[in-house]
């Protein structure tokens, strides 16, 4: 399944949950299916994504859902080892899986030869969820009603859509997150 | 004259700037800031992997209304150097940074020297300001004034505390 469909389909299923987008065409592709307060696009910092969403779920009791990539999760596999032990019941981590560095040119990553779903359940995430490239398999619905922290593992074909820049500054991005978070 | 402990000197402005949020990384000289945290039930203290993943937690802390501070050695600028830029700098995010700054006069370990020579080059280079008590009365009027410099410019501000300051 192409990644901004499965993007599609999981924001498909969000209402009031505070979403963290990783860097490059991940956030564009969400901003161009939906744009919402709710939405804070992580524009640098690869590799950061699920950290600022365990630092919000830790203090807010809203859910937080994190679209993070194979790539960046290798750049921060310590990030599993924090949200494990801090376990915040609001935290949703999803990987989305295409192998590859897809933002600058798809060059293979580790996750063609390691398992990153076998590396949160190594951590210790006791919720894991894992879904192949079926369209029809992924029942988000189910990860949603689940107690967190919850490890997503969701296997896209490499590639890009063709969508714009996000035309957002960042700062703007940060106070319009901040005003939804204090309402 | 009775003169007080630097680490209650540091763990009392923390308190008085209301920080409420930290992250930390260990270092010798900060063992005992980093206990009185931990016993603080007004604070969250989540000890992390590397210095770059705490600064994206306290990000998030910050857009939930926290007031982040990092606990961490000055070898921890060096990690999180990008995090500073194209987060920090970029979204305009304020967070108190405590660095116990080693390789300074003092140093007894020569691995310390490098970073620690290189260490406010870098914050000029992200043009982070800082401050650097020397003593801990210094230290009780500079970093509640470095977290007010933080707030008001949505911006990393540290503090550099030398191997002497101990």
């Amino acid at each position: 399944m192409e990644r901004i469909n499965t993007i599609r389909k999981i924001s498909d299923e969000l209402t009031n949950e505070l979403v963290v987008c990783n860097i490059g065409f991940p956030s564009r592709e969400l901003h161009h299916l939906k744009d919402s307060s709710t939405h804070f696009y992580m524009m640098g910092s690869m590799g950061l994504a699920s950290s600022i969403g365990l630092g919000i779920a830790m203090s807010t009791k809203r859910k937080v859902v994190i679209f993070d990539g194979d790539g960046s999760i290798l750049m921060n596999l310590g990030s599993l080892v924090t949200i494990f032990n801090q376990n915040p019941n609001n935290l949703i981590l999803i990987v989305l899986d295409n192998e590859c560095y897809g933002s600058t040119g798809s060059q293979c990553s580790y996750a063609s030869t390691v398992n990153l779903g076998k590396v949160a359940e190594a951590v210790g995430f006791k919720n894991n969820f894992y879904f192949d490239g079926n369209e029809n398999e992924l029942k988000f619905n189910e990860v949603l009603n689940s107690c967190g922290p919850v490890f997503v593992h969701v296997k896209v074909k490499p590639g890009n859509a063709n969508v714009p820049v996000i035309p957002l500054e960042a700062v703007d991005i940060k106070d319009r997150f901040m005003d939804e978070i204090k309402k | 004259m009775f003169s007080l402990d630097g680490s209650q000197a540091v763990y009392n402005t923390l308190k008085q700037s209301e920080i409420n949020f930290v992250v930390s990384l260990p270092c010798v000289n900060l063992d005992k800031i980093m206990k009185m945290v931990e016993a603080d039930e007004d604070i969250i203290h989540v000890p992390v992997t590397r210095e770059e993943e705490g600064f994206g937690i306290c990000a998030g802390a910050f857009m939930c209304g926290k007031r982040p501070a990092i606990l961490m050695q000055n070898s921890g600028l060096g990690n999180s150097v990008n995090a500073l830029a194209s987060l920090f700098e970029l979204y305009k995010l304020p967070i108190l940074m405590i660095i116990s700054h080693r390789g300074t006069e003092g140093e007894f370990m020569s691995a310390q020297i490098p970073m620690g020579n290189a260490t406010p080059k870098v914050l000029d280079a992200l043009q982070i300001p800082y401050f650097n008590p020397k003593t801990p009365d210094e230290a009780l009027k500079l970093i509640p004034k470095a977290w007010k410099v933080a707030e008001k410019n949505g911006t990393p501000v540290g503090i550099l505390l030398s191997i002497k300051f101990w």
